[in-house]
């Protein structure tokens, strides 16, 4: 049984569907990425996966609990941390004051997750008292990431994180997510940077026209010629 | 129930309740009420086609209005040849020094790039310009107001027939629109309102202040009118004998001879531009300015200029609301700008579009109309309710005398609530719009 | 030496002064026109009205206290009257929120709808007050007058120019610190304060993290209605209450808060002083200034005016009307969507 899964979804935003029938998984400790072409559906299972949408088909599962009618801020309760793709943090306010918004809902001290975040992001326990608007745009979604770790979720689901960033900073938030991943949070992720993120992926889920299309580990996926000529550019 | 049967239900029972009024307080009034209606649907129609048409948030209805007045100062008035020989020529030299002025800026702008060097230079020769017009124009100005300024003290008009300021307030009014248009279209909608709001304050402030354009706070009384003077008409011997076999009093009669006549005039102004205003509705532009309204980004997609259409409905619902501005200031005889009040001007206004129906014509017609009539009558109608309510109290009682004196401003409460009440319950207002395939 | 003095003695008191009470009162006013727009994201055309309304409870409640003999000379009973009358105006902020604005915020109505309900409210507000207190000139100071004297100041110093300072005017100064560093404070350090500025920065994160939507409104309603009420209270004690000049302080005030950046605090006030300023500097007739500054032979004859005091109001206007076309956002950055 999976940790978290969104089990046969069909549904969309209003009076079409755009999922159908599809089955995202992901474990504790593992990290899953779902890539496939523009249009596909992969932003949209996973904000099915978060609730920001309503199914018409299909369940969502979280550690054996159906969590399929609750709404995202009770799912964050739950431990589903999620970092959408753009708008990601406040950036009128300082790095600290985004994660301190980040553990709002938590009434322990939260001082502990918050050492340990910087460990994690060590540029950002230096800037921690600088506006977040101001900083670079790898530097921001590291902002969006720890934003949503200081939670302690068990789920973390990212929306293209590394939309429009450059190869660099790209590695380095692949490297920090492979971290949280070993920390054994379920690590969920949409990519745009297909072969990049299929490379650091335990698994993956190819989707087509809101469909599954490919399933396999990461690795398998990235040999597969079909998958490679179809969605990775050969 | 079926538009076709309620709308002339509607019409007949706004009739009706004039017709009360008639018969309960006097013709007169009714008939003076009737007139404001009339005017107050032209403005409502002029509003609705920025609002209901083209989605444009004008806050600034009272500017035009005021200006539409001042047009009938301007053209209906005779010209103080005095005031003219004092300072129209120094008037005209401030006036180039502002045409030089703006051709400057505009040379130095298309000249630099743009970039805070341009700013700066326009902000210099801005401010430069206007201290070299203000050379000439604050001695023009204080020549013209130092003739005879008790009763003029101001340049006058041109001493034309007063029927055509109604159009020269119409096409003043579309050219202040064309400038504030040009300036302001491009803010988003809540933005554009306070803009519309302040540039309309600051058209009546500069109506106040500026007496030798129009005598300021100062009033222009006896202006020229369309139809016969009472007194007049009581003199004539066919209008007395007229009155005799009607059996009624004669200067009651003169009285309402001629707000009838202002009826006749103000209505046909009406029915020409409801008129005009259904035949763009249903034609191909009408149509294109509605699809932009509901859809701007995917009519931009396809090619429509969205500014330059929303440039021309402002400008088209400006100028009437300018004449309407015009034929108000005829009606009350006196262009006096003390009056020009938001609360009156602007946003009595909106709330007969809201009422009536933003988007339908004649429901802003009804809406100008029905509008009108509580905003008039709840001041009579608060007055007797207060009587009733405080009648046990004591005659000389403080609380009954400061209820009694309180009462007209339950209008504003009425008006409010009701606004309230039809955007909740009603948003369509009364004759929603027509949504056509 | 003493005309440089005197140039500024008199500078001091016909701009700095007047500027900066005016500054602190539309500072109040336009914190509460931000707060507002920052959280329910609209501009609410019904603040001075709720500023008048906030003023009328005030001013009945030192009536009351005057007539029973209560005084705190030289400070105005009417501070002892201020709780009462924000309690009022919370009550009412409230209370349209709950009759008028939830439906729309529910409905994720355009902020055009709110504006055009804001326009409802505003009657219905302004109603009220005229018809309870009336629509005349209410006048309700005591206490002490002036803690400078004109004439005072001229026997201390020997100058020729008198510097005067109303209590009133200090009053507001003070006042207005108070309020701004307390409200910074709250924005700043507490965990509400953040979640409304979270709020206002990122609706959809801010949701997500957790932050109750109805909890914040109901902060920026208090918060406002309270700063409405002081700034309607300290205006009318300086210069006095009439339900009219309410609606017409709205102007400068929405100037206030967008060349500030609309929905930045910070802004808020800052936008306030520059407005105040601006207002006072063009409209102050710099003739007699001149005279102690320059030598006889240059001294000006006119009034050296920008413009006629009749423009105060234009003056706002304009430069509202300027930024709006220039930087819309303001000069602390404000939303622009």
């Amino acid at each position: 049984m999976s940790f978290l899964i969104g089990d046969n979804m069909t549904g969309g935003y209003g009076a079409a569907d755009i999922l159908h029938d599809c089955t995202i998984a992901v474990e504790l400790g593992e990290v899953v990425v779902i890539v496939g072409p523009n249009g596909a559906g992969k932003s949209t299972a996973m904000k099915a996966i978060f609730g920001m949408l309503d199914l018409r088909g299909g369940e969502v599962r979280l550690d054996g609990d159906d969590i399929t009618k609750l709404s995202p801020q009770e799912r964050v309760r739950r431990g589903m941390g999620f970092v959408p793709q753009t708008q990601n943090i406040f950036t009128s306010m300082t790095v600290r004051e985004n994660l301190e918004m980040g553990a709002y809902l938590r009434t322990d001290d939260y001082s502990g997750t918050m050492e340990q975040v910087f460990e994690l992001f060590p540029i950002l326990k230096e800037k921690s008292r600088q506006i977040a608007g101001e900083l670079s745009g790898g530097q921001r979604q590291q902002v969006a990431v720890a934003r949503a770790l200081m939670m302690e979720p068990r789920v973390l689901m990212l929306d293209e994180p590394t939309a429009g960033v450059s190869p660099i900073v790209m590695d380095e938030l692949f490297d920090r997510i492979l971290e949280v991943r070993d920390s054994g949070v379920a690590v969920l992720m949409v990519e745009q940077n297909a072969s990049q993120a299929l490379a650091i992926a335990d698994r993956g889920y190819v989707l087509v026209t809101g469909e599954n299309r490919f399933s396999d580990s990461g690795q398998a996926l990235l040999d597969d010629a079909e998958v490679r000529r179809s969605f990775l550019g050969g | 129930m079926n538009p076709a049967l309620s709308n002339p239900l509607l019409f007949a029972v706004m009739a009706g309740l004039l017709a009360a009024v008639g018969f309960g307080q006097s013709w007169a009034v009714a008939l003076t009420i009737l007139n404001l209606c009339l005017i107050s649907a032209v403005m409502a129609l002029g509003l609705n086609m920025q609002w209901g048409y083209a989605g444009l948030f004008n806050v600034g209805v009272m500017g035009f209005a005021a200006v539409g007045g001042l047009a009938t100062v301007l053209i209906s008035k005779a010209p103080v040849v005095d005031a003219w020989a004092a300072g129209g020529w120094r008037l005209g030299l401030a006036a180039l020094a502002l045409l030089a002025t703006a051709a400057v800026v505009v040379a130095v702008r298309r000249w630099l790039g743009p970039g805070p060097i341009r700013s700066l230079a326009t902000a210099v020769l801005v401010i430069a310009g206007y201290f070299v017009v203000r050379i000439f124009f604050d001695p023009a100005t204080e020549a013209i107001e130092a003739v005879n300024s008790a009763k003029t003290g101001y340049l006058g008009g041109l001493g034309l027939p007063v029927l055509l300021s109604w159009i020269v307030g119409g096409l003043l009014a579309a050219g202040v629109a064309w400038f504030i248009g040009k300036v302001a279209l491009g803010l988003r909608s809540d933005y554009f309102a306070i803009a519309t709001l302040g540039i309309s304050e600051i058209v009546i402030a500069i109506l106040k202040n500026e007496d030798w354009l129009a005598r300021g706070v100062k009033n222009v009384t006896g202006l020229s009118r369309p139809v016969p003077y009472e007194v007049n008409l009581q003199g004539d011997l066919w209008f007395a004998d007229f009155a005799a076999w009607l059996g009624a009093d004669v200067i009651e009669a003169s009285s309402i001879f001629v707000k009838l006549c202002y009826a006749a005039l103000f209505l046909i102004v009406l029915l020409i531009v409801v008129a005009l205003s259904e035949r763009a509705l249903n034609s191909p532009w009408g149509r294109m300015m509605r699809a932009i309204r509901d859809n701007e980004d995917a009519a931009e997609a396809m090619g429509k200029d969205v500014t330059r259409r929303h440039l021309q409905i402002f400008i088209i619902g400006s100028a009437v609301i300018g004449i309407a501005g015009a034929m108000l200031t005829t009606l009350d005889g006196q262009f006096t700008p003390g009056t020009y009040q938001p609360l009156r001007f602007t946003f009595l206004i909106w709330i007969m579009v809201i009422i009536g129906g933003s988007g339908n014509n004649w429901g802003s017609v009804l809406g100008g109309f029905l509008v009108w009539f509580v905003w008039i009558e709840a001041e009579p109608a608060g007055l007797w309710l207060m009587d009733v309510v405080t009648s046990g109290l004591a005659e000389g009682s403080p609380l009954r005398a400061h209820l009694l004196e309180a009462a007209p401003h339950m209008r504003l409460i009425i008006m409010g609530v009701i606004l309230l009440l039809v955007m909740r319950f009603a948003p369509r207002g009364l004759i929603p719009e027509i949504m056509r395939r | 030496m003493t005309d440089f003095l005197d140039a500024l003695v008199l500078l001091a008191n016909f701009v700095l002064v007047p500027g900066v009470t005016y500054g602190s009162q539309l500072a109040l006013g336009a914190l509460g026109v931000t707060l507002i727009y920052g959280i329910l994201r609209f501009a609410n055309f019904a603040h001075g009205d709720m500023m008048a309304f906030g003023a009328m409870v005030v001013i009945f409640m030192t009536w009351w206290l005057q007539s029973l003999g209560v005084s705190i000379a030289p400070l105005p009973v009417a501070l002892v009257a201020l709780p009462v009358g924000i309690v009022a105006a919370i009550a009412m902020s409230l209370a349209t929120d709950r009759l008028v604005y939830r439906f729309y915020r529910r409905a994720k109505a355009p902020s055009v709808i709110y504006i055009l309900t804001s326009i409802g409210v505003m009657f219905v507000m302004n109603g009220i007050v005229r018809f309870i207190i009336g629509p005349d000139d209410q006048r309700f100071t005591d206490g002490a007058r002036f803690i400078i004297t004109a004439r005072g100041f001229k026997e201390a110093t020997g100058l020729h120019e008198g510097l005067a300072i109303k209590l009133t005017q200090a009053l507001t100064v003070l006042v207005t610190l108070i309020v701004v560093v307390a409200l910074f404070r709250f924005l700043q350090k507490s965990r509400t304060g953040k979640a409304m500025r979270a709020y206002s920065d990122n609706e959809d994160l801010a949701l997500l993290s957790g932050v109750s939507p109805e909890r914040v409104v109901f902060f920026a309603w208090l918060i406002a209605a309270a700063l409405a009420t002081i700034a309607g209270s300290l205006y009318g004690l300086d210069k006095s209450f009439k339900p009219f000049t309410y609606f017409q302080l709205l102007l400068p005030i929405f100037a206030s808060a967008i060349v500030g950046g609309i929905g930045h605090p910070l802004g808020a006030v800052v936008g306030g002083f520059i407005i105040a300023f601006s207002e006072v500097t063009i409209t102050y007739a710099y003739k007699k200034f001149l005279r102690y500054l320059l030598p006889d032979s240059w001294a000006p004859e006119s009034l050296v005016q920008f413009l006629s005091t009749d423009y105060k109001f234009a003056i706002s206007f304009v430069i509202l009307v300027v930024v709006l076309l220039v930087r819309p956002t303001g000069i602390y950055g404000g939303r622009s969507s």
